[in-house]
């Protein structure tokens, strides 16, 4: 596809274009490899120029990101991307920002920003990159990590109850709430695109292995063997399914889920139920099997409402001031009130 | 009664009641009468933490001090003439300040039993003489100011709310100020409320006309306008110049103003104001905490807006590491901390100079922050002015100072045109021939290339940076060359700044060096100290980091430097360290600004040994 530069140039921009000059320097096998190509591979798809988009990351693994696309980018300080990135796409709303970011950088120590940012919903793409553990520092348990998980800084096991990064987001209030993995690459590119096209702040939390610290945290979930009972893929107007041959299901008793087997007779597709990504109720009830024992860990778009975007609101005030009262007059401005004159 | 009329040079009148009284708005009402009379003045306002601390207390106490006179005025005053004391604790706590054979004028109605005994009164110092040594004027406020309402059916809180206008209209009485601009104040202030605007108005003449018919004032005073230097005036607060000058800054440069701020004492009228230009196309962001405000300001500057934080010592303190990336990725970004006692949350409404090491030694690494400095409430205009000019011109963060007294003290200011303000360059390349992200104009400031120019797509970040590449770079030798090219880009801004100017004699016995806000009060203690026949030099410094490359040689053309600040003497401290110099730190850490006496008293004492 030819995208339009600013200049008016037409160029016809791959996958290639996007990667930068530099080394990619992480370690091999890791993870974020996969979401760095995924990401490449679908850049060109959203016929944007490649000038106008700026990626923000904090400090770890992941924020390295930036150096690693050749767009506009910044590698800020531990926790504070999604504060960058509100600045700047509220100076520059006509910018595709995106955030990459890891589980300590995005809910440890940027947790307050990246709560604000949801609630206020500026139109940028948060990557979440979760391996459940803190990689740069060489292996502490992170936000994310479980309970009792042995680390070099919890050598008797954490005592932290980890968090939920989707119910946490949706907790925040985040208008589209997503999960992928490294492993799907098909699932993620999809989970990418329909992230950037939302018009809000867009969450997407990658499961991604640490090959280093971390090594099979998620081989339940990506693996050909365990992947069908463990997960389940959600989609808009589709039944909750699972299982080798869908056989699995999941109904609502009240407020809370249950598993039924579509094959013992007692239970049909009608009890099933349809994932309405509208409701914010369902989500946060699907979100939840993440942590409930038995339950498939779901993923794809949990959650997808358009509401008001911060930067839209913010120029509209500006409008309406310049309406109200006129276009600024410094001269005036300076002289205004009670002001008298020394001859 | 014949009355008689007696012409004063200049008067201080200090406003003290219950936080809840309406001290600052009396306060700032007689400011703005004397302004628009043509007095030159300066005030004071002084006030609790608490919004409404408990009533009658002590500790409950706000006050507000102005002087104004018919010559320049340089302080709010070192004492009152005139105290007005709208209850008992308002008197105890004030009483200690006013001059010798001064005026009290006391709301009687207040001084009851359960004050009193709030105040720590043993017997009604209105009765029992221990008064005897000043000019008491006792007044039935409360009673005057129902009564003079009655007619509006208030409420009787809203009819005892307009007793500080009461008094207000006193003291215009006793100095012959007009009672217009007030009335005008409170009929726009009061629009949608007319019978309060009314009611106020009321209270006011009422006030005014029993000084004029009461036996009790005997003699009325009359301040003639000051000769300033010709142009148009207003008066102004240090926090409001402080944001009509980045404004100002960002129409001269061209660039939008984008302002990340988190509410914090004394610093948030800055957010207020700048959050009502927005027909100026301002943006304002009112984040989550002190850190996300200044990285929204980041990422501001990095998509081409002027970009500004504003706060207070705290909220500095939480900055610090976000001024460090905005050191390493060289972008504009003006900061300004209007500082507060501290350390910790310390005194959030008193005011000090403690954060100079703050502002010039805080950060991890070898971090250099230009600095700058307002010496007065207009000052704060030009200073950050100058700040944003810095900034753009070499692309690098710019810490402005001011604090509390500045911040809410006024001044009258002689208003700039627009067209007399300089034009601050803030260029964005887009030149792709040839074009590095570290690269160094002659200035030694980078590039400043916007995201969505296109060719010139590049990555920044606080990791060290290859010198023109921009690259990261480990490299240990890149490393020094770079702390050393970003210590050198700062101290040449010396090369862009006015040098040092002394007033009065080149050379001599001693020279006093002050910076910021004790500006007034070294000028006032000079003034007298000349009248007294003492030869003192004085400089007063706004350029903090660097320096004036000139200020070493004119400090050694003296016998003794005398560096007055509001802290333990942290100037005294960089000026023994730069230029090897034996300085005399005079130092107060009380929450207050220096009082002219002081500084003059210690003069003498130095130069009698």
């Amino acid at each position: 596809m030819d995208i339009e530069t600013t200049n008016g140039t037409q160029v016809k921009l791959t996958a290639k274009d996007y990667a930068s000059d530099q080394d990619v320097r992480w370690c091999p096998g890791c993870g974020d490899y996969s979401i760095l190509a995924q990401v490449q591979r679908v850049m060109p798809s959203f016929n944007i120029p490649k000038e106008k988009t700026v990626f923000v990351a904090g400090i770890g693994c992941s924020s390295r990101f930036p150096y690693y696309m050749n767009t506009y980018g910044f590698h800020s300080i531990h926790g504070r991307a999604t504060a960058v990135a509100s600045g700047l796409k509220l100076a520059r709303p006509d910018l595709d920002v995106w955030i990459a970011s890891g589980d300590g950088d995005l809910l440890s120590i940027g947790g307050n920003h990246f709560i604000h940012l949801l609630r206020r919903n500026i139109n940028t793409v948060i990557l979440l990159f979760n391996n459940r553990i803190y990689g740069l520092t060489k292996g502490q348990y992170s936000p994310t990590s479980e309970h009792g998980k042995i680390t070099k800084s919890s050598p008797m096991g954490s005592l932290e109850e980890p968090f939920n990064p989707l119910t946490l987001a949706l907790g925040a209030g985040a208008s589209f709430v997503a999960r992928t993995m490294d492993r799907d690459p098909k699932h993620m590119q999809d989970m990418i695109a329909k992230a950037h096209e939302f018009r809000g702040t867009s969450f997407v939390e990658t499961f991604q292995n640490c090959n280093i610290y971390n090594d099979g945290a998620f081989l339940t979930y990506t693996e050909k063997d365990t992947k069908p009972e463990h997960t389940v893929f959600i989609e808009h107007g589709k039944p909750l399914l699972f299982g080798k041959s869908k056989e699995l299901g999941i109904k609502l008793n009240g407020f809370r889920p249950e598993i039924i087997s579509l094959e013992d007779g007692k239970h049909t597709i009608n009890d099933v139920i349809v994932h309405d990504e509208t409701s914010r109720e369902l989500a946060m009830i699907i979100a939840q099997f993440t942590d409930m024992k038995d339950f498939p860990v779901p993923f794809g778009v949990l959650y997808k409402v358009e509401r008001p975007l911060y930067e839209e609101q913010m120029e509209q005030q500006i409008v309406e001031a310049k309406e109200k009262l006129g276009e600024g007059d410094l001269e005036k401005l300076l002289f205004a009130g009670n002001t008298w004159e020394i001859k | 009664m014949e009355k008689t009329v007696e012409v004063l040079k200049s008067a201080t009148v200090r406003f003290a009641g219950d936080s809840g009284d309406g001290m600052q708005i009396v306060g700032s009402r007689f400011t703005e009468t004397s302004a628009f009379f043509g007095n030159d003045l300066s005030t004071f306002p002084d006030y609790p933490a608490e919004i409404r601390a408990p009533a009658g207390t002590l500790f409950g106490v706000s006050g507000f001090q102005i002087q104004f006179s018919s010559q320049d005025v340089y302080s709010p005053g070192d004492e009152p003439d005139v105290l007005v004391a709208m209850n008992p604790a308002a008197l105890k706590v004030n009483l200690k300040d006013l001059k010798k054979h001064g005026t009290i004028i006391a709301n009687e109605d207040a001084f009851i039993e359960k004050n009193l005994n709030l105040a720590g009164y043993k017997s009604n110092p209105l009765d029992d003489g221990s008064l005897a040594g000043y000019k008491l004027i006792k007044v039935p406020i409360t009673r005057a100011t129902n009564n003079a309402v009655k007619d509006l059916g208030l409420t009787a809180k809203d009819a005892n709310r307009c007793k500080n206008f009461y008094a207000l209209g006193i003291t215009y009485w006793l100095y012959d100020r007009p009672l217009e601009i007030t009335m005008q104040w409170l009929e726009s202030k009061f629009s949608k409320n007319k019978v309060i605007a009314e009611a106020n108005v009321k209270a006011l003449k009422a006030g005014f006309y029993f000084g004029e018919t009461a036996e009790i004032f005997t003699t009325r005073y009359k301040v003639a306008p000051a000769k300033l230097p010709k142009g148009i005036y207003r008066n102004i607060t240090g926090n409001h110049a402080a944001a009509l000058g980045i404004l100002a800054a960002s129409l001269k440069s061209g660039l939008p103003l984008f302002l990340g701020s988190y509410p914090i004492t004394p610093a948030s009228d800055i957010l207020h104001d700048l959050a009502s230009y927005k027909n100026f196309g301002v943006k304002t962001f009112q984040a989550e905490d002190e850190i996300a405000a200044i990285c929204a300001s980041i990422g501001a500057a990095f998509g081409g807006s002027l970009a500004f934080t504003s706060t207070s010592g705290p909220g500095m303190a939480l900055k610090q590491e976000a001024i460090g990336l905005a050191v390493m990725v060289e972008l504009p970004l003006v900061i300004a901390n209007i500082q507060r006692g501290g350390p910790s949350t310390g005194l959030p409404t008193k005011t000090e100079q403690a954060d100079l090491f703050q502002a010039i030694l805080g950060r991890n690494g070898e971090c250099p922050v230009p600095v700058v400095a307002a010496s007065s409430p207009a000052d704060c205009f030009m200073m950050m002015f100058e700040a944003a000019r810095i900034a753009c011109k070499f692309m690098t963060p710019v810490i402005f100072l001011s604090d509390g007294y500045l911040a809410n003290g006024a001044e009258p200011w002689r208003i700039p045109h627009e067209s007399e303000l300089p034009i601050i360059e803030g260029d964005f390349r887009t030149e792709k021939e040839g074009y590095f992200p570290y690269m160094r104009d002659e200035f030694l400031a980078r590039p400043w290339v916007k995201p969505g120019t296109p060719g010139m797509e590049h990555r920044i970040g606080g990791l060290e940076k290859q010198h023109i590449t921009g690259n990261v770079s480990y490299d240990t030798n890149n490393h020094e060359f770079m702390v050393k090219l970003r210590a050198e880009k700062v101290k040449n801004i010396e090369n862009h700044i006015p040098l040092a100017e002394v007033e009065g004699d080149q050379e001599g016995e001693l020279l006093i060096l002050g910076w910021g806000s004790t500006y007034g009060a070294i000028t006032s203690a000079r003034v007298r100290l000349l009248a007294k026949g003492y030869n003192v030099s004085r400089v007063h410094l706004r350029y903090l980091n660097p320096f004036p490359k000139n200020l070493g040689e004119v400090l050694k053309r003296f016998k003794h430097v005398l560096v007055p600040e509001l802290n333990l003497g942290q100037l005294s401290f960089i000026m023994k360290a730069e230029y090897l110099l034996d300085v005399i730190p005079m130092n107060k850490v009380q929450g207050l600004p220096f009082k002219a006496s002081e500084i003059e008293n210690k003069v003498i004492e130095l130069l009698k040994k």
